[in-house]
């Protein structure tokens, strides 16, 4: 066998393979992401929370279009140009002016940007102002429900958010926001207590039960082993199951009713709504952003969260430095469970009033694009969660104006998702790649500065 | 070789990283726990006092031969409470070996988890049936149901051991199964030719794996994050096409021609084997091919062992010689190719036509049985049948009325799953390297 290799490798020893920048640069990143292959990879690379890339000088000006804000705003950009080649590509008018493409060119050009603005434009119109409303109130209507269908985003994605940061894959949302709304529904419609004590117990046991079910993760993580991406997706699933089951018990099922529904909140148990009940807006928003600070407070300003992202950069590291990595597990599945518990209370205290089981909707799966959008920090998510809940809002309406489905959404928010987590190809699409001046010696020294800034 | 050529993994940063490469493993070599005796005890207890001291009166009844088989066997009658209690205390039995072992500080073999979990499915069986309102059932359907149902399971769990083998976690199989569904149904209407959906699904299948390994490997992405993107891509990516194009004109986009169920004379009507074995669909024959082929390529080859070195210890395997990347690309796209074959069950044979979403998440089941099939081939299909006799036990529990409400029948898999992941199947250790990107130094 080896003399059958043998020639490969000659071959291999004669030309040395030319690293390209972006490819040494991606090894840098992966260097530091896994300490050298040891250690699977954090949920979020080191380097893009810190938002430093290993290698090259950092001029204002590179940092500006190279950094990860500029390949974020870039992300965005490409996925909507594909996201409209894909809505032009099923258009009706981009049809019969293809058949015409080489006679005149131009028509099938135009064609295809109307077909791609005029979605964008209703989504936009229903998103975020609608300027044939009557009356301002009407016209920044879509803006609050926008900020409505946004607040489950951004705790959630939150919880999502948290977990990365300590190196875990929170999929679970889904099943956190299940089991919250099945304990906030369950105060909120079984029980009966006075205005104000009513609400805060409805709050409080969503987030018990969001809490609960992700610290079970947590545990069977910390005790067993178990690898958590498997045990949440299995926890979404019981959770969906046991939804289903407890909605055709009498104790849940609305009487009289043969659908699977629970009986509707009581007045008291429900957010008030900020702008009064012309807006679907409700106390929630004001909760999510208290959750960003809370988040961000927790993340950057206290032990626990120091810890967080302690074991989330390194585990042995940490382990090795006297943290508990167990407890840390435990404590962060925790945590983020009670996150995605708020956005659980948010859909039946504050967006929807009754439980069905449909009450999660897909928030726990897009809160993971949103906390990847937000590159894991608290505000990044926050501003994730806001442009995700417009794509939402605005999509109904798209819908509705010009007949595009609403999964265009679905196919955007994940290519944003793909092309933030690959900066090298929205830079290689952009032709912003760094040249390559500066050899790997460089790129060692800053790499030591972004695992300190990530630590 | 080329360690000479590739210094141990040079411009980490992290002084003393590289030699820790070697020690990862060595922490999933733990002694003996306690977990598998401890579980399978409670396991058994549980099935003692519920299959058995409160196990259902009635005489379950399992019908074994079906009309048109070349000689009858009669119906197998259970007393209910009896063979719960009989079943239980063998379980016992088997957990006490476990602890035994433990005691002995020896690991429990494999066929004693194997044998216990087909005790507990039997037990679980005849209590659920003999609580039913009436309480016969034909073994031979329900064997042949399952079997169908985790066809395309079968198909994505060998996705996800080729991949994860190969050291790339793959967590896109929904995606693979949905986007190979799609596919199909598109392909086979416009052709009118089921055959080529079945070769187009694979196309599809392959495509959504590159994209996984493009980014996964060239750009180094977490690859739980681009599984998980892709199967929001895929599925937005479908939804939107089949409510553009497929409602538009349902008959040229969406009705696919069926793959006909090919029955093998003689040998299909023996009893229970023989619909399982020789009554199936293309799909469904191929599924028996790939899980030998599969098998047999990653334990017998060169080819697989060239493969497992990639996933298990990828810089040994770049030192001698093999091309780790390459390895993980192809390997990823095959498993991507035999996902999409999967995907074509649900369009070509279970039903004829695409719906939104039409994989409902078995993409996931197929993770589970993977692991809970300890990254075998073999292992893998058990454990999808195991998943597929879970969900057609589910509907057929609706049909003859038990005690047991069909949500939780539906939450098996994944209770199941839950456990095995947290220590019934003993050390289950992934591929060491998967989901580990390689850079060479």
């Amino acid at each position: 066998m080896p003399e059958e290799r043998h020639p490969k490798h000659a071959d291999q020893h004669a030309k040395p393979p030319e690293p390209s920048p972006a490819a040494e640069e991606t090894a840098a990143v992966v260097a530091v992401d896994t300490a050298g292959g040891a250690i699977s990879p954090s949920a979020v690379p080191a380097t893009a929370q810190s938002g430093k890339l290993p290698g090259g000088p950092d001029t204002l000006v590179r940092k500006i279009f190279t950094g990860s804000g500029m390949v974020s705003v870039l992300a965005v950009l490409l996925a909507l140009f594909i996201g409209g080649l894909l809505i032009a590509s099923t258009d009706k008018q981009v049809g019969t002016t293809s058949s015409y493409l080489f006679a005149r060119p131009a028509d099938f050009l135009s064609a295809v940007w109307n077909a791609a603005t005029r979605s964008y434009i209703a989504l936009f119109q229903g998103a975020v102002f609608n300027p044939r409303g009557s009356g301002l109130a009407v016209q920044f209507a879509p803006l609050m429900e926008t900020l409505t269908i946004a607040t489950p985003l951004i705790t959630a994605g939150l919880g999502v958010a948290l977990a990365f940061r300590a190196g875990l894959f929170n999929i679970g949302a889904q099943g956190q926001i299940i089991m919250a709304g099945i304990l906030a529904a369950w105060v909120g419609f079984a029980l009966h207590l006075p205005l104000g004590l009513h609400l805060v117990l409805v709050l409080l046991a969503g987030i018990i039960g969001g809490a609960l079910w992700g610290g079970m993760v947590g545990l069977l993580k910390a005790r067993t082993g178990a690898h958590e991406v498997i045990l949440t997706i299995m926890f979404n699933y019981i959770a969906l199951y046991f939804l289903r089951y407890l909605l055709n018990t009498p104790a849940f099922q609305r009487p009289g009713e043969t659908n699977p529904i629970s009986p509707i909140l009581d007045p008291t148990a429900v957010y008030p709504q900020i702008f009064g009940s012309q807006y679907r807006l409700h106390l929630g928003f004001v909760l999510a952003i208290a959750a960003t600070v809370l988040v961000w407070w927790l993340l950057n300003r206290s032990t626990v969260g120091f810890e967080f992202r302690a074991v989330g950069a390194n585990p042995k590291a940490a382990l090795t430095a006297g943290i508990n990595v167990s407890r840390s597990t435990i404590l962060v599945m925790a945590i983020a469970g009670a996150l995605a518990g708020m956005s659980g209370v948010a859909q039946v205290a504050g967006t929807e009033k009754v439980l069905t089981d449909g009450v999660a909707a897909t928030y726990g799966f897009d809160a993971i694009t949103v906390a990847l959008l937000g590159r894991s920090t608290p505000w990044g998510t926050f501003a994730a969660g806001l442009l995700f809940g417009a794509f939402r809002a605005g999509a109904v309406q798209m819908q509705i104006q010009t007949g595009t489905p609403i999964d265009i959404v679905l196919v955007v928010q994940s290519l944003i998702v793909l092309f933030i987590a690959a900066p090298p190809l929205v830079r290689a699409v952009f032709g912003l790649n760094p040249r390559r001046k500066k050899p790997a010696r460089a790129g060692k020294s800053q790499q030591a500065a972004t695992t300190g800034g990530a630590a | 070789m080329s360690a000479t050529a590739t210094p141990p993994r040079p411009g980490q940063g992290r002084p003393g990283s590289a030699p820790e490469s070697g020690d990862v493993q060595a922490t999933s070599g733990k002694p003996v726990v306690w977990k598998t005796p401890v579980l399978l005890t409670a396991l058994g207890l549980v099935a003692f006092i519920f299959f058995g001291l409160m196990g259902p009166g009635q005489t379950a009844k399992f019908g074994i031969s079906t009309g048109g088989d070349f000689f009858q066997l009669p119906a197998l009658e259970v007393p209910a409470m009896s063979g719960g209690i009989v079943l239980s205390i063998l379980m016992l039995g088997l957990a006490a070996y476990a602890v035994y072992l433990k005691t002995k500080a020896r690991p429990a073999p494999p066929w004693l988890t194997i044998a216990f979990t087909v005790l507990f499915v039997a037990a679980f069986l005849i209590w659920v049936v003999g609580g039913a309102r009436t309480p016969s059932i034909s073994l031979a359907g329900l064997i042949a149901g399952s079997v169908t149902l985790a066809v395309p399971l079968v198909f994505g769990s060998l996705s996800g051991v080729l991949c994860e083998r190969a050291g790339v976690v793959n967590i896109a199989i929904e995606g693979q199964l949905l986007g190979g569904a799609f596919t199909a149904a598109m392909v086979a209407s416009l052709t009118q030719n089921p055959f080529v959906g079945l070769l187009a699904a694979a196309v599809a299948g392959a495509v959504v794996s590159m994209v996984l390994a493009a980014f996964s490997i060239k750009y180094l992405v977490n690859q739980i994050i681009v599984g998980v993107v892709l199967n929001v891509l895929v599925s937005g990516v479908t939804g939107f096409l089949f409510s553009t194009v497929m409602q538009a004109d349902k008959e040229k986009f969406n009705s696919p021609p069926g793959l006909d169920i090919i029955e093998i004379p003689v040998l299909s009507s023996i009893p229970i084997i023989g619909p399982i074995l020789f009554k199936q669909s293309l799909v469904g024959y191929l599924m028996y091919v790939a899980v030998v082929v599969v098998w047999v390529g990653l334990f017998k080859t060169k080819w697989g062992l060239r493969v497992r070195a990639v996933g298990e210890h990828p810089q040994a395997a770049d030192t001698m010689g093999i091309n780790v990347n390459a390895t993980r690309f192809w390997n990823v796209t095959l498993g991507g190719a035999i996902a999409g074959i999967g995907g074509s069950f649900f369009t070509l044979v279970a039903i004829d036509s695409f719906t939104k979403e039409i994989s409902g998440g078995r993409g996931f089941i197929a993770i589970a049985a993977l692991i809970f099939g300890r990254w075998n081939p073999i292992g893998a299909f058990f454990a999808a049948l195991l998943f597929g006799f879970a969900d057609n036990l589910q509907s057929i529990v609706t049909i003859i009325g038990t005690p047991v409400p069909s949500q939780f029948m539906a939450m098996l898999p994944y209770l199941v799953t839950v456990l095995a992941v947290a220590g019934l199947v003993g050390r289950s250790r992934p591929p060491a390297a998967s989901g580990i990107p390689y850079v060479k130094g």
